[in-house]
Parts: C-alpha cells; sequence; structure tokens
C-alpha cells in the first residue's frame, strides 16, 4: 500500500512539473540575451515553469514558429507579408507583440579617428560604392566591412532602413551573431560593423547623422527612446494566437515596469510605459 | 570428417546469427544510399521545375549572368536580396582555396612527422608523439574555428600584416591542424607496413639511416602517403564548423588567398536554418549539399582504392 502510494505521488509530482509548462523561445540573436534575463527573472518568481530560449536569427525563430517547433518566436524585424501568408497556410495564426526597443548601433574600432557618419555614407560603405576610409574623412585605408548572415533580423533591419532594401557588398564578411561582430571589429583597425545597441561593449560610440544638416546622435537610451537616433527599432515577440495562461502571464510580466526594468538593467531600450501597457494582453 | 558435424540446432543459430549481423552491414550500406537519395530528391526541382529554372537553373549556377540593367555579367551568390543570385562558383572556388591551404599546410608536417615517427625516432619518442597527434583528431572542430576566429586571425595579421584578418589562409591552417592526424596515421601506418625485408637488403648494400628511409622506404610507402592526403583533402573539402567562423564567410571571386571565402559546407550550415521549405534557395543548398556528398564519396573511395593496392602490392600478390 505505502509503496502504491509513492509511486503514485511520485508520477503526479513529475506530471505536474511537465504540466506547469515548458515554455520554448526562439529567434533572434539580439534579443537572446534579454529573452535569457527575462527567463531567468520569471523562474525565480514562479518555480515551476521552465522556460527554455535559444538564438539561431530573427528569420529561424520565424521559421520555427510557422513550423510549429516553438511557443514564442523572438524578433528583432517585424514578419514579412510572405511569412504571414505561409504560416497561415499552415494553420499558424502568428501574434506581434512588441516589447523593447533597439537601436542599431555602428561599431568601430577604438583605433579609428573618425566621429561620425551620414545615413548616405554608412549606406555607401555597406553597398560597396565607398570603399576606403579616406573618403569619408579618414586615413588613407580600405574599409572592412563586417556583417551578420542573412537569417538576421539585424540584416535584414538594416538593408531596409539603411542601405533601402540594396544589396550588401560581395566583400561583407558575415559573422554568426552580434558578439562575433563586436569582436571582430574589436581586433580589426579598420573594420566597420552593426548590430544591438545591447552588445556594443570594448569599441568605440558612434554617432551618426540623420543627413548633412542635422545634429549627429549618439545611439543612447534616450536618444532610441524619443526617436531622434535615426536606425532605431522595436524588438518583438510572437505567438501562435493571442496568448493564454502560462504564455500571457509571461509576455505581461514582461510587459510590467518590473520585466522592462529587467530589459535595462542588460541594457536594452525600454518601451515607453504607455505602450508597454498598451501591449499588455488584456 | 563425420565426426565434426554440428549439431542441427546450433547450425539453426549460427545462420541466423550470421544473417543478423551481415543485415546490420547492410543497413550501414543502405543507410548511406538513403541518405543521398533524400538530399537528391530535394535538388531534384532545378531539373524538372520550370518556376524553379527560373529562378536557379543549373546554367544560372554555372555561368555568368547580367543582374540589373545596364551592369556587367558576373558571378554572384546573394540568394536573399531582391534579385536573387544563385551562381556557385564563388562558394566552389572558397572550398578549393581553404582545401590548398590546408594541405600546403599539413602535408608536410604531417609526412614528416610519419617519417620521423617510424624511422628516426626512438621507442620512447615513438609512444609519445604517436597519441599525442592521434589527440589532435580528438579535438572539436569547433573548437579549433573559435582559436582561428579569436588567436589565429590575429597572430596573422601582426605577423603577415593581412588586410582582412579573416581570410582563406587563416581558415585554411586551422583545416589543416584538423587535417593534420589523418594523414600523419595514415602514412605513418604505410611506412611501418613496408617489410623488414627491404630495409634489410638496403643496409646489406650498405645504405645508412637515411639513404634506407629516403632511397627504400619512402618510395614503397608513397601510395600509403597518398591515400593518407587524398583523405585528408575529402577531410578539407567537407569540414564546415571551422571555416564558417574563421573564413569572413564572403562570397568572392579572387586570385587572392588573403581575402575572405565562402565554402560550400559554410553556406549550407548558415542559411539552412532560415530557408523557406521547397523555395528555389532550398532546392539550391540540398543540391550543394549532393554536390559535397558526391565529392567527398569519390574522394574517400580514391583514397581506400589506393591503399588497397598499396597493401596488395606489399604482400606481393599484385
Amino acid at each position: 500500500m505505502k509503496r502504491i502510494a509513492l509511486i503514485a505521488g511520485l508520477v503526479l509530482a513529475t506530471f505536474s512539473i511537465a504540466l506547469a509548462g515548458n515554455i520554448t523561445i526562439k529567434g533572434s540573436d539580439t534579443l537572446v540575451r534579454l529573452g535569457q534575463k527575462w527567463a531567468e527573472e520569471y523562474m525565480k518568481k514562479n518555480p515551476g515553469s521552465v522556460i527554455q530560449v535559444s538564438g539561431g536569427g530573427s528569420g529561424t525563430g520565424i521559421a520555427a514558429l510557422i513550423n510549429g517547433t516553438t511557443d514564442i518566436c523572438e524578433s528583432s524585424r517585424p514578419m514579412k507579408e510572405k511569412e504571414f501568408k505561409l504560416a497561415q497556410d499552415k494553420g499558424i495564426t502568428p501574434h506581434e507583440v512588441a516589447v523593447a526597443l533597439d537601436g542599431i548601433a555602428v561599431f568601430l574600432n577604438d583605433k579609428n579617428p573618425i566621429a561620425e557618419l551620414t545615413l548616405v555614407q554608412l549606406k555607401g560603405i555597406y553597398t560597396g560604392v565607398i570603399t576606403n576610409w579616406k573618403d569619408v574623412g579618414g586615413p588613407d585605408r580600405k574599409i572592412i566591412l563586417y556583417g551578420r548572415e542573412n537569417n538576421s533580423g539585424t540584416y535584414a533591419f538594416f538593408k531596409e532602413h539603411v542601405l533601402n532594401e540594396e544589396d550588401y557588398a560581395e566583400q561583407t564578411q558575415t559573422l554568426p551573431g552580434t558578439a562575433a561582430v563586436v569582436n571582430a571589429v574589436s581586433k580589426d583597425e579598420w573594420g566597420i560593423g552593426y548590430g544591438g545597441i545591447a552588445w556594443a561593449k570594448g569599441v568605440k560610440d558612434f554617432a551618426i547623422k540623420k543627413d548633412d544638416t542635422s545634429q549627429a546622435i549618439l545611439p543612447t537610451m534616450e536618444s532610441v527612446s524619443n526617436g531622434s537616433y535615426p536606425i532605431s527599432r522595436e524588438l518583438y515577440w510572437y505567438f501562435n494566437g493571442v496568448p493564454t495562461g502560462e504564455l500571457k502571464a509571461l509576455v505581461n510580466w514582461v510587459l510590467s515596469p518590473e520585466g522592462q526594468k529587467v530589459a535595462e538593467e542588460v541594457d536594452y531600450i525600454p518601451l515607453p510605459k504607455d505602450i508597454a501597457e498598451k501591449n499588455m494582453i488584456k | 570428417m563425420d565426426k565434426y558435424r554440428f549439431k542441427p540446432k546450433s547450425r539453426i543459430r549460427e545462420f541466423i546469427g550470421e544473417k543478423f549481423i551481415a543485415l546490420n552491414a547492410l543497413a550501414a550500406l543502405i543507410g548511406i544510399l538513403l541518405i543521398f537519395i533524400f538530399i537528391f530528391k530535394e535538388a531534384v526541382p532545378i531539373f524538372s521545375d520550370r518556376e524553379v529554372q527560373e529562378e536557379a537553373s543549373l546554367s544560372k549556377m554555372l555561368y555568368k549572368q547580367v543582374y540589373y540593367e545596364g551592369r556587367e555579367p558576373k558571378w554572384s551568390w546573394q540568394p536573399n536580396s531582391t534579385v536573387p543570385k544563385y551562381s556557385l562558383l564563388p562558394l566552389f572556388l572558397g572550398t578549393i582555396k581553404a582545401a590548398i591551404v590546408a594541405m600546403l599546410f599539413a602535408v608536410p608536417l604531417a609526412v614528416g612527422a610519419a617519417i620521423y615517427t617510424s624511422e628516426f625516432a626512438s621507442r620512447r619518442m615513438r609512444e609519445i608523439i604517436k597519441p599525442v597527434i592521434e589527440l589532435l583528431a580528438g579535438l572539436p572542430s569547433v573548437v579549433l574555428g573559435f582559436f582561428a576566429l579569436v588567436v589565429l586571425a590575429t597572430a596573422l595579421q601582426k605577423t603577415f600584416g593581412f588586410t582582412y584578418r579573416l581570410n582563406a589562409i587563416n581558415a585554411g591552417i586551422a583545416l589543416g591542424i584538423a587535417v593534420i592526424p589523418i594523414i600523419f596515421t595514415v602514412a605513418e601506418d604505410a611506412m611501418n607496413a613496408v617489410p623488414k625485408s627491404l630495409r634489410d637488403a638496403a643496409v646489406a648494400l650498405g645504405a645508412n639511416p637515411w639513404q634506407v628511409s629516403f632511397t627504400m622506404v619512402l618510395p614503397a610507402a608513397l601510395p600509403g602517403i597518398a591515400a593518407g592526403v587524398v583523405l585528408g583533402f575529402g577531410r578539407a573539402i567537407g569540414e564546415t564548423m571551422i571555416v564558417l567562423m574563421a573564413s569572413g564567410n564572403a562570397a568572392i571571386i579572387s586570385a587572392s588567398f588573403t581575402e575572405s571565402i565562402r565554402t560550400f559546407s559554410a553556406t549550407i550550415a548558415a542559411e539552412l536554418a532560415e530557408v523557406v521549405f521547397g523555395s528555389p534557395h532550398y532546392n539550391v543548398l540540398f543540391f550543394i549539399g549532393t554536390l559535397l556528398f558526391i565529392f567527398t564519396f569519390v574522394i574517400n573511395l580514391g583514397g581506400d582504392f589506393i591503399l588497397n593496392r598499396l597493401k596488395k602490392k606489399l604482400q606481393g600478390r599484385s
């Protein structure tokens, strides 16, 4: 009798842990650090919930959502029409929730004397039209381009907003994550790279001008929040349908002042308070 | 003979046992065949589907294309652009460049080590060197790639003043390190397999140890060394993680080894995760996979064939 009770107890215990819901989050490498921090904090507050976070790029996350292999997809770019349609064909209804803000910083090596660039110059550099630093006011050295692979949301966003959908130069070396881009630029005197601001440690903070006449803005918490930094974007979580239960609790916590503070602690930009409240699931 | 006939019960057991083991061996063969069929099946639309051919046909993958009005035709790999470009030439060139650097780096070191270990080293040295080099084979390729990305690239740039930090030479040297154990093992075995009688004959004719090695043993072991090189080359062509991290992944066409490269394997690894299932891009990636499969299969088959011939020759059966 005792043994049966023990076994039944164990089975129930494991069952309840399983029922407590295993949440998978996949996608953007830009967001992955934030996702992991959120998961950590949430699991501390709610022991019993298990959240697994992994990266792979926004494109990978979206593909996973469409294929039904993840609960939440992290993406640093909005889903494209094509992807929406593909999801619907497979019976998935993507539901978008903006969870944080981010600016795309341009990284330069500490030793590079250039202090600011206009968006037009940035486009010229990354499309391969401008190939030497002397054409933008620096010394006579070849510009070494570093970028992301084409499954990256950061790659897609940069292409859309800075390159206006033109192709990247063929010489752009592709690296598997913003951390790798930062690492490469920090080791290469004449390199240039781009990526989420949260990753900009060990390289120069760099100011971007909207055009020749406007002021050069540094990517900081305030400038991204108030929209004055020219290359800023929202970071998204995508669900299959409107989230309920565990997922709803998670996303509402993320959008709460507590969750947004966690974002700030890891150098991401929190959403303005009213927008965060608006995004919560009722 | 009658006394030795086995009992019927054990005969059945033996029959089943034999067939079971044969099945296992066959399973491996069938497995490889099925893998090839699956990969090739996903690449077939390139040859059969009209719509897919509009975007990525065999000729589009091989010849220069005019992608934009008024610009020159060129070879370009940019599948995720508004005008998708699927030229395989930059990728092929990248794969070959990395493999060449790897071979140039690995062969002298590995064959030199093999000659030293089998001919000149004392027993004590041999017992140390052989396991250590074979330990190198156990090094995960991602660790080598990481080492090349962080340490080797900077060291090479400081010594040689490369413009590009991540280039074919960087990836090639790391690849070479991965390939050395393969060449070393096969070459060393080949040299050890040379019969003592050959060496004795040379000594009897008055040769010193140096002459014995280079005029007698090395030529006899040459097919084996060649097999090792061929196997190493096959590994260098197919290796993914090292080139993914250390080569810069830029698909450019250039004769210079100091510029970035993009290889077939790195392309598949980097792009397959996000590609839309069933799209032309997807088909092309599987086509590249088929190519890699065939390349490495043929190369490894060649290596094994040479090795077999060597064994037969040394045993006096050819």
